[in-house]
Parts: structure tokens; C-alpha cells; sequence
């Protein structure tokens, strides 16, 4: 099979994030990057589907330059080729990035669609939960979101959906659009010997203009979490009693 | 009027969804909006007690089923047809997907994960999540019909004054084959009773348990309380347990009653995925651990010891 993997650059998850002075963007000097968590595991799935069926895939983003090395990282696990629609580094909204990924996908297929196309679920920062399903719209192809299992049989897809009680199953014909989710798979770690060859590939540039939509980000907040003050109700297995008192109290007001 | 999607599992209501229907009153109510709900498939009783005025049931025989396309296709004729001032859903894996459809097909801009607006004139300024709510947006949205999802767990679901009058309407969406392709073939239930999404009681271990044997204890005193285990993504990622069992921004967002937190550090993409629990204890060795500065009580110390002579005691007072 064909696939095709969209992946965000992201700062990597557990950095503290510090905004800048006029809190339009986050203060990124400090921070190391890494490919968004659901996504990673789309490079991973997209990697095992095309090594059972004798595929390829190649790997896109749409971000700053930079973003050149989360499509390395792809690259040194498997995947076989690379897009990079570059950008100032600004915020796109939804919109405008679905729409720069729809027409650049219509230029990869110029000779031949992606059997698949990937999308993590939400990107770890700005959560749109929307630029899979917009693109899958845009190229008239199915989609759900959500995904933690993927067969693939004779151009057909077996998706599975986790529910709080259980699963959901879904069966799409190819070509298709699937976002997926973290604990799908785990991701491998980079050989030497896939980090060696990321670097000997050539990363496409394709542009996209910015097309604009109603949604526009005005500042980020730092939210004040509540954090009540900490009882401490004594330490080590002296702690039992306490504990069951408080449990006892909870469950009966509960 | 305000359109409420109300998100449902073939008849029954999402867990969260009455919170989506209460923010919603809140908007109506601050624009003197009539508060209208969209149901697809099923009949879903009580909604005026939530202060609707008129339901639109979306009937067709083949919404008998969940399909995203196909909520999303006939969601979208419904707001074509109604011209709402805005849609809301609540912020769940279905609300989210559905109102994205309906964006992709309208071409609207739909805003995920609004926790407040502000709708004082043609544009609305929005406050939504961003980092699973560990950092905030504040965005500008301008549209001819607002799309947007609330965050869950940010509004607590209550009753309102009921209408004065309460209608049913019905609508018949035109579906073609292809946003029939997503619908649900099979389903696999696992979890009878209590999940990890609306157990009371979560039983919750980080790296400080040390291996998928050391959850046993956990096991035993979620099994004693009524609750279930959950843990965090360093553990999911040692494959000590199934993702299914993650807590945080990428796993589950939970609001139990009480939340045990059994050696997690508390890194801050956990926290937002069980900050809104109504009681929570920390069980670390490190009393400087955000998870302990943070809980409302805690215990000092090694789990492995703690935890036994906590069951102990639990299990000698049951038995006296």
C-alpha cells in the first residue's frame, strides 16, 4: 500500500511551557521538539502496514523549516519519503491547514492516490480535532477518527474505535483517511542505520498560501489550575489508618 | 436559536453530553436565544427539563447505527435548513468528530473545546484548550453560523426552568453511499459496570509502581473500594499496562470521586486528564512531587508498603 502520514511539529510533551512577552506564541528557546504523540504512533502504523504489504510511505508536514527534523525522525524509521510545506512558523487555524494539505496531496497524486492517508487524532498543542476530517472531505475520501487498530485485507480496512465499555468496528474501502491514536502500536526506536540513511534523503518543498478562515488566535493563556493546599495524612504504612478514615468519610459523603 | 447536537450511543446518552446541553443554555439565555436540541437516530426523552424548546429528531432508516459521516451529512442539512446562530456539541471523541464533519462540509470554522464565550457582537471571542488544557487559547471567531464543542468536564450539567412550550419536529436528511461507508459494522463490549470513564474511584499508578506485577495491590484496593485502575503514559509505555487504562491528555480524561495516585510524578499532561476528580490523594516517596503539592491529601512513602497495610485495614474493618 501507499500511505501517506501528516505529522505536526511539537514541543515535546512534559516541557514546561513558557509563553512570550505578548503571549501570541509560546517561548521556544528552551524547548526541545518532537513529532505530536498521536502522530508518532501514525509514522509507526504507517511503517508496519507498508512493511506487511510491501508498500511505501511518505511522510508530510506543514510547519517552520525546522519541522525538517521531525520529518528525519520519520525518515529514520521507516518512512521513505518526505514533503515539507513550509511556513513563517505562525499559528495556521484549521482551515487554512487542511486546505494547504488537501492541494498538496492533489500534486503527490498526480501519478497515483495514497491507499491511506493518516492523521493523528489532535495535535498535542492546539487540539482542533479537525484537519484529518476537513482533508478527507476535501479529497472525497473516507474517514474516522479515533483509531487504535488497523487490518488491512484486499483494499479493504478493518478500523477498531475504543469506547469506554469496549470497541467499535468500522470497514472502509481504499483509498481512505483514517486519524488514529496514541496506543495503536508502539513506536520503535531509530536503528543507526535509519538515522544514517534519513539524512541522505531529499525533503520535498511544496507551497501553500495561508487562506485565512473565521478562527483566528488572539493570545494564549496560562490558565491558574485549581491546587488546593496538601493534607498530609502521615507517612509510610503508619498512614493505614488514616487513609481508611478518609476513604470511609469520602465514600459515605460520595 | 442555539442547536445543541445531543451525542448519543444507540439511544443512550453520552456520559457527558448534558454538559454541552447546559453550557449551551447559558449561551442562549445571555443572547435571549431559544435553546433547540438535534437527535439522530434515536428518541431521547427529558430534554425540556434542560430548558429545550424543540427537538429535531433526524430520522432516516439508516441512522440506526453511529456513522460519523452520516451525523455529520445530516447534522449539516438540519443547520443548512435552521440557520442557527451557533451549533454546539460537547468536546467527546463523537461530538468533536461530528461538528468537524459538519464544518468540513459547511466550510465553517468549527472551534474545539470552548470552556467560556464571550458573545457581545458579530465576532465572538472564544476560550478554548489547547495542550489538553494545559494552556488556553483565546481565539476570535466570525461566522455565519458559529460551530463549536465544549470541553468536557468544565461545566457542570444541571437542570433548567422548562419552556413554556416543548416541541418535537422531525427532519429526513438525504444520505448518499458514501457517508453511509463510516458506519459501525461490529461492536466488542470488554467492561461490564464501571469503566475507567465514569468509575467513582480510580486507582491510579505511574512509574513509582515498578512493573506490571506491582499493580496488583492496586488492583486489589480499586476491586475493594468499587473502582478501577488507571495509570500514566510512562507505564503504557513500558507496556505494563493497556492504553485503555491511560490517564491524561492522550489516554482518558476522567472526573471520578476520589482519585489515588499511586507513584505518579505528576507531569502536567496527567494532571489535566484527571484534574477535575472531586478528591485527590498522592501516594510518592517525593513529598516535593507536583502530584503531592497539588493532591488535596497525601501519604508519604513507598506505595509498595503503604498500599498493603491500607487494604489491610480497609479489609479488617469490613470484617468487624
Amino acid at each position: 500500500m501507499r500511505v501517506l502520514v501528516c505529522i505536526k511539529r511539537v514541543p515535546a510533551p512534559g516541557a514546561k511551557i513558557v509563553l512570550t512577552e505578548d503571549a501570541r506564541s509560546i517561548d521556544t528557546s528552551l524547548l526541545s521538539f518532537a513529532i505530536s504523540p498521536h502522530e508518532e504512533c501514525a509514522v509507526e502504523e504507517a511503517v508496519q502496514i507498508a512493511e506487511a504489504t510491501d508498500g511505501e510511505v511518505t511522510v508530510l508536514t506543514l510547519g517552520p523549516p525546522e519541522a525538517e527534523e521531525q520529518l528525519r525522525a520519520a525518515l529514520a524509521v521507516g518512512a521513505g519519503a518526505a514533503v515539507l510545506i513550509p511556513t513563517d512558523g505562525s499559528d495556521w487555524d484549521p482551515i487554512s491547514t487542511a486546505s494547504a494539505i488537501s492541494s498538496t496531496i492533489g500534486e503527490l497524486e498526480v501519478d497515483e492516490p495514497f491507499d491511506l492517508i493518516l492523521f493523528g487524532n489532535e495535535s498535542a498543542d492546539s487540539g482542533g480535532y479537525q484537519v484529518g476530517i476537513r482533508v478527507a472531505h476535501a479529497l472525497g475520501r473516507p474517514i474516522v477518527s479515533g483509531i487504535k487498530a488497523i487490518g488491512v485485507e484486499e483494499g479493504l480496512l478493518t478500523l477498531r474505535r475504543e469506547t469506554p465499555t469496549g470497541s467499535e468496528l468500522y470497514r472502509l474501502p481504499t483509498p481512505a483517511v483514517t486519524a488514529v491514536k496514541e496506543g495503536i502500536n508502539l513506536p520503535r526506536y531509530p536503528t543507526l542505520k535509519g538515522r544514517l540513511n534519513a539524512k541522505k534523503v531529499e525533503i520535498s518543498r511544496m507551497t501553500a498560501n495561508r487562506e485565512g478562515s473565521g478562527q483566528e488566535m488572539v493570545r494564549l493563556v496560562t490558565p491558574e489550575l485549581e491546587v488546593s493546599e496538601t493534607e498530609i495524612l502521615g507517612s509510610g504504612a503508619d498512614a493505614a489508618p488514616a487513609v481508611a478514615d478518609l476513604l470511609e468519610r469520602l465514600q459515605r459523603a460520595g | 436559536m442555539i442547536l445543541t447536537l445531543i451525542t448519543h450511543d444507540l439511544g443512550v446518552l453520552e456520559e457527558t453530553t448534558l454538559q454541552a446541553l447546559t453550557f449551551a443554555r447559558g449561551l442562549a439565555d445571555d443572547l435571549g436565544l431559544e435553546l433547540h436540541a438535534a437527535v439522530i437516530g434515536f428518541e431521547i426523552e427529558n430534554l425540556a427539563d434542560y430548558g429545550v424548546s424543540v427537538t429535531h429528531l433526524i430520522g432516516h432508516d439508516q441512522l440506526d447505527d453511529y456513522s460519523p459521516s452520516a451525523w455529520g451529512v445530516s447534522l449539516a442539512q438540519l443547520v443548512e435548513t435552521l440557520r442557527p446562530t451557533a451549533v454546539v456539541a460537547i468536546g467527546s471523541d463523537r461530538g468533536n468528530e461530528v461538528m468537524a464533519h459538519v464544518g468540513a462540509i459547511s466550510g465553517l470554522p468549527m472551534v474545539a473545546n470552548v470552556r467560556e464565550i464571550e458573545a457581545s457582537d458579530e465576532s465572538w471571542s472564544v476560550l478554548r484548550t489547547r495542550w489538553g488544557g494545559s494552556l488556553l487559547e483565546e481565539a476570535s471567531l466570525r461566522a455565519s453560523i458559529k460551530l463549536l464543542t465544549v470541553a468536557e468536564h468544565n461545566t457542570q450539567a444541571s437542570p433548567g426552568d422548562q419552556p413554556s412550550t416543548m416541541t418535537t419536529e422531525t427532519f429526513k436528511p438525504e444520505l448518499d453511499d458514501n457517508s453511509l461507508l463510516t458506519k459501525i459494522v461490529d461492536r466488542v463490549t470488554v467492561a461490564e459496570g464501571v469503566t475507567l470513564a465514569t468509575a467513582p474511584v480510580i486507582v491510579s499508578g505511574g512509574r513509582g509502581v515498578g512493573s506490571a506485577e506491582g499493580f496488583a495491590s492496586l488492583e486489589e484496593l480499586a476491586g475493594l473500594l468499587g473502582g478501577v485502575v488507571g495509570c500514566s503514559r510512562v507505564v503504557t509505555n513500558n507496556g505494563w499496562r493497556p492504553h485503555s487504562d491511560q490517564v491524561g491528555q492522550t489516554g482518558t480524561v476522567v472526573a471520578p470521586d476520589i482519585y489515588i495516585a499511586c507513584g505518579i510524578s505528576g507531569a502536567i499532561q496527567h494532571w489535566v486528564g484527571m484534574m477535575a476528580a472531586k478528591t485527590i490523594i498522592a501516594i510518592n516517596t517525593d513529598a516535593e512531587a507536583p502530584m503531592v503539592t497539588k493532591a488535596d491529601y497525601a501519604v508519604v512513602g513507598d506505595l509498595h508498603e503503604i498500599l498493603p497495610a491500607v487494604i489491610d485495614e480497609i479489609k479488617r474493618r469490613q470484617d468487624g
